[in-house]
């Protein structure tokens, strides 16, 4: 507990530097990758990433010092390069995306590589620590770092600020904002520059590798709690911010671990509990929905089964087996026997010795299923213009979804009929 | 004779990676790849734990489990969590990579794997890890021959699963309608390049690993519209970019996996310039004496 205290009391101004440093790094990032993210351009985040490597060798050949001004002009200037050369490889040769980035990125970094080691074998003393870029160096930021990273991020968060409107109407709608007059071209192009800052003084605090995740993963995890653009940008600067907190911490209480890996550990496990926890869009609920709909169909086609057998017997309430059931509409028997239990449960049917048999209420819902079933049947083939013998499909579908408001409409717009193309006779609630 | 071994080791690494890359890119998933290359890196460790050796085959079949564990997890995030499929493709790697090297710091004394080995490899200590007879005979290096190993069995899966192969890639819908599963052999070649990535990892380490398994291919691309030339076309690249790469690394004292990588994308740029069927040279004289005769 007491390094706890020690932590975030921030009275080390060691640990200050490296808390602020982190977040400053994470939460830009994460701002700028929301962005990313949206315009689906996450892996090009990754190909920036790499790209840089050269262009900090460069900057460090030419100047001969590790003056960050010069790195990060270098970085820029390659993180464009491979960009405008990804772009260059899609649009002008048969090669696709995907290729050209892997292609571009590997190229870049092996010549970067090449340049590291022939720097490194140089006997230049001031090359020392030009690997923190390959790996980062968060838990050895100091404050002339802050005073870059702090001026790179008021830019970015400026620059978001700014053209807050246009980017989220380039990431949905393109083709519109072009319509209108924006300078779509120009707006892209601030953007990827944008990209590239953040990508530059972001792999100094967690590497090349790894530094596509402090992009893209906030974004990501914040997108499935909202649908919202304001929101989710703020949610991935927090999820951003905590991971760079914890990545520091952690670092602090065990001085052998690295940092950058932890962020992104912390960073990818909120991003996995939000794809699966998330309300809404998460995959538990989202298979809560799917399980409760498959029910809801089950359901209502034993009832409609029930009642269509009523029909033909002309008595709704003549108890039935389950194998009278299957000999009119195939199910396995286990799911049957199943679906019958919970209809039982919810006052649709009773259970007479190995029979069952239609309430009011079951006798009711299934009169329901099938009446939209033959009213769709009819509408798709006096108004949408189909063969009568290829509506069944459909109905099939529309049985369990159409609401009452739209059932009354379909009723209403089809003057009430009493048959559908088949011939059957379609069912209403009081015998007409 | 170092040069010859080391270039020898180069060229099977490239070989291998270049024949899988042909796939890769036509199925559009040149960044799974990329993404497979970096998320091996915690299966290679915890098999080095296990087993306590580089080289053991428990360390390829682990890492080709991880390979495609990594390839389901993508499949996974982008159909049931409806995740899009550059983001999954990130999340994923990163998330991987980043264990892996949380567990290299973790069990830094256990395991003789560092950082800079995983991203850049040293194929110049290929020669130092020779296989020694009981009499003292050489009989060559331990990379050589494990590459070797997996060139062929890399060439062997190939050979007979062309067709399956061929029809997944092209035309998955008519291969299910034939009875191949394309699930299956989509797991199938990405165990072939899990186990492939391992295997060249210490030579040339996770990210060059990616430039060999896509410039190659993407440069036979541009010069063929058959498939098995394409094939072909892609070994003689991999085999072209690892000795002039080896030359040049040796020229300026840098890293040969890099140098190696760089000579890809000069092999790639000459490619798309001058291919006689695709380049963008010939394309642009083709239309200039279109516009002159039909003027």
């Amino acid at each position: 507990m007491n390094t706890l205290t020690d932590f975030f009391s921030f009275s080390d101004p060691n640990i200050r530097f490296v808390v602020i440093g982190a977040m400053l790094l994470t939460a830009s990032s994460a701002i700028v990758g929301t962005f990313t993210f949206l315009h689906k351009k996450s892996l090009v985040g990754d190909a920036i990433a790499h790209a840089v490597l050269p262009g900090i060798c460069l900057g460090f050949i030419l100047s001969g010092t590790k003056n960050p001004a010069y790195l990060i002009i270098g970085a820029f200037i390659t993180g464009w390069l491979s960009l405008a050369a990804v772009e260059f490889i899609t649009r002008r040769t048969r090669i696709k995306e995907d290729t050209a980035i892997g292609l571009v990125l590997s190229v870049f970094f092996g010549i970067g590589i090449v340049m590291l080691t022939v720097i490194q074998k140089s006997g230049n003393a001031a090359q020392s620590g030009l690997d923190h870029f390959l790996f980062g160096k968060a838990a050895a930021l100091v404050g002339e770092d802050l005073m870059v990273f702090g001026t790179v991020a008021v830019i970015l968060l400026f620059c978001v600020f700014l053209l807050f409107k246009e980017f989220s109407l380039l990431a949905f709608d393109k083709a519109y904002a072009q319509s209108i007059g924006l300078p779509v071209r120009r707006i892209e192009l601030v953007l990827t520059s944008l990209i590239v800052l953040a990508v530059v003084i972001g792999i100094q605090a967690v590497g090349v590798v790894l530094m596509a995740a402090i992009l893209i993963t906030p974004a990501a995890a914040a997108r499935f709690w909202t649908h919202r653009i304001s929101v989710m940008v703020l949610l991935a600067s927090l999820f951003g911010a905590f991971s760079g907190l914890a990545g520091a911490y952690i670092s602090y209480i065990a001085p052998a671990m690295p940092t950058g890996p932890w962020i992104v550990i912390v960073i990818s496990t909120i991003a996995f509990i939000s794809f699966f926890l998330a309300p809404r869009r998460g995959v538990i609920s989202r298979m809560i929905r799917q399980r409760a709909i498959r029910r809801t169909i089950n359901n209502e086609n034993v009832l409609k089964t029930l009642y269509q057998l009523g029909e033909e017997s002309k008595n709704f309430f003549l108890p039935r087996t389950e194998a009278d059931i299957i000999h009119k509409r195939s199910y396995p028997s286990p799911l049957l026997t199943a679906v019958l239990h919970r209809l039982r449960r919810q006052g649709y049917v009773e259970r007479i010795g190995t029979t069952w048999q239609l309430t009011e209420e079951g006798m009711s819902r299934g009169q329901r299923v099938v009446r939209i079933h033959r009213l769709w049947e009819l509408y798709l083939t006096t108004h949408v213009n189909i063969a009568p013998d290829h509506v069944h499909d459909d109905a099939d579908t529309i049985e369990h979804l159409l609401t009452p408001e739209l059932e009354t409409e379909l009723e209403r717009l089809l003057n009430y009929p009493t048959v559908d193309p088949h011939q059957a006779e379609i069912p209403y609630k009081k015998p007409v | 004779m170092n040069d010859l071994y080391i270039i020898l080791t180069a060229s099977l690494v490239a070989c291998s990676c270049g024949l899988l890359g042909c796939f890769l890119i036509l199925r559009k998933m040149a960044m799974v790849g990329d993404a497979i290359s970096h998320a091996v890196l915690p299966g290679i460790v915890i098999a080095f734990l296990v087993s306590g050796s580089r080289d053991s085959v428990t360390m390829l079949a682990g890492a080709s489990l991880i390979g495609m564990l990594t390839t389901f997890l993508i499949e996974f995030l982008h159909k049931k969590a409806r995740l899009q499929t550059d983001a999954s493709i990130g999340v994923t790697f990163t998330c991987l990579f980043a264990i892996g090297v949380v567990l290299i710091s973790l069990f830094a004394g256990k395991v003789d794997l560092d950082q800079d080995c995983v991203l850049y490899g040293e194929i110049a200590y290929v020669p130092l890890d020779m296989i020694l007879s009981p009499t003292g005979l050489i009989f060559g290096p331990r990379a050589l021959y494990i590459m070797g190993a997996i060139f062929i069995a890399i060439v062997l899966f190939i050979t007979f699963g062309y067709k399956e192969l061929l029809l997944t890639t092209f035309d998955p819908a008519f291969a299910s309608a034939l009875g191949i599963s394309a699930t299956f052999w989509h797991y199938l070649l990405m165990g072939a390049v899990s186990a492939t990535t391992v295997a060249s990892f210490e030579s040339v380490g996770a990210i060059l690993v990616v430039a060999l398994l896509i410039g190659p291919a993407a440069t036979a691309y541009l010069l063929t519209d058959n498939f098995l030339v394409m094939l072909i076309l892609a070994c003689v690249a991999g085999v072209l970019v690892s000795i002039s790469g080896y030359y040049i690394a040796v020229w300026l004292d840098g890293s040969i996996a890099g140098a190696i990588a760089g000579m890809t994308g000069l092999l790639f740029t000459l490619a798309m310039l001058f291919s006689p069927t695709h380049g963008l040279l010939f394309k642009k004289l083709r239309t200039t004496s279109d516009e002159v005769s039909s003027a």
